[in-house]
């Protein structure tokens, strides 16, 4: 029966971590929307910028692969 | 064919059981266990994966036709993409670096790529494998650091603009972030990737215990695919441009 609670606070503790994709889909949508906000008053700039709008999404998205490093880790390893 | 009552309906169902984490199974080629040295389909799809790009860059390389063939045109677009690259976010003196920047693109790309053709293993999807590639990445950007800079790449984690009380706790957070660097390259890919195939094989899973109504999955699936072929080509260009990154830190430390 205590296995089976403690199973049970894995699974939700995994589903939790789910929030945290939530978290990096804010970031990400955040640095695409002002990239094109940006890039739509001045288009002749919005080229060169193109890498650093990868970059910050990738920077974003690695707080949201963390949160799936978790879940690896409590599903897999605890 | 389907209103035989739900029991025929369940069990139907049940042949269609959905397994969407099959597909990332290591399975040796020949039978048997899978050790260290045992030929699986990891092993022949990274080497279909390493066959793939060479052969388009010695094939495209060949003709050196002044209008240039289809093989020739996508080799040079693909080495003047990852060249400007490369020049633009590691800067001039990076370009030396160029070659291997380049191998990992291409390897990422081709990876991601052979994967998406049905029936194929992703390799990138294991974050085994991409976690060699990164920690490549991270080793080598590192010894290099201190090999070009000595000492002074230490001022990476030193944030001289910042007042100095709060330099130390700025630099214990690029210090953590730093080492957090080789985890999220890795696992960037290889969750994007696994992710991706995942879905798609969730919704193969519904095409076929929807019965009549087959249509609907199939062009999710159809979206998907193309979506996941944006992804694939993404990633790779991501994970190269990381690489940049890391090697212009490495290159110019100072903050």
């Amino acid at each position: 029966m205590e296995g089976d609670i403690a199973e049970m606070g894995k699974f939700i503790g995994v589903g939790l971590t789910a929030i945290g994709m939530g978290g990096a889909a804010i970031g990400v949508g955040n640095i695409a929307g002002n990239f094109l906000s940006g890039a739509l008053r001045n288009p002749s700039a919005a080229a060169g910028q193109t890498a650093m709008l990868f970059i910050g999404i990738a920077f974003a998205e690695a707080l949201g692969i963390f949160s799936f490093l978790v879940a690896l880790l409590l599903m897999f390893a605890v | 064919m389907r209103n035989k009552g739900t029991e025929t309906v369940a069990s139907e169902s049940s042949g269609f059981e959905i397994k969407p984490m099959d597909q990332f199974e290591v399975k040796a080629l020949f039978g048997g266990d899978v050790s260290w040295y045992t030929p699986t389909n990891v092993t022949l799809w990274m080497a279909l994966t390493v066959l793939a790009a060479s052969a388009l860059m010695i094939f495209g390389a060949r003709g050196r036709a002044l209008v240039p063939s289809r093989a020739q045109s996508a080799a040079e677009l693909a080495y003047g993409f990852v060249h400007n690259m490369v020049r633009d976010v590691a800067g001039h003196d990076a370009v030396r670096f160029f070659p291997h920047i380049f191998t990992l693109f291409m390897f990422v790309l081709f990876a991601n790529l052979l994967g998406l053709i049905p029936f194929a293993f992703t390799t990138t999807s294991h974050i085994a494998v991409t976690a060699v590639l990164a920690f490549t990445v991270f080793l080598s950007v590192t010894a290099l650091g201190f090999i070009l800079n000595g000492a002074k790449f230490l001022g990476l984690f030193w944030v001289s603009s910042a007042p100095l009380a709060l330099r130390p706790v700025l630099a214990l957070i690029e210090l953590i972030s730093y080492f957090a660097r080789p985890i999220s390259h890795s696992i960037r890919l290889a969750g994007a990737m696994m992710a991706g195939h995942a879905v798609a094989k969730v919704f193969a899973g519904f095409a076929g215990a929807l019965g009549a109504a087959f249509f609907v999955p199939v062009l999710a699936v159809t979206a998907l695919y193309a979506l996941e072929l944006l992804v694939a080509v993404i990633q790779a260009y991501v994970f190269t441009i990381l690489t940049c990154v890391y090697l212009r830190d490495a290159l110019h430390p100072s903050h």
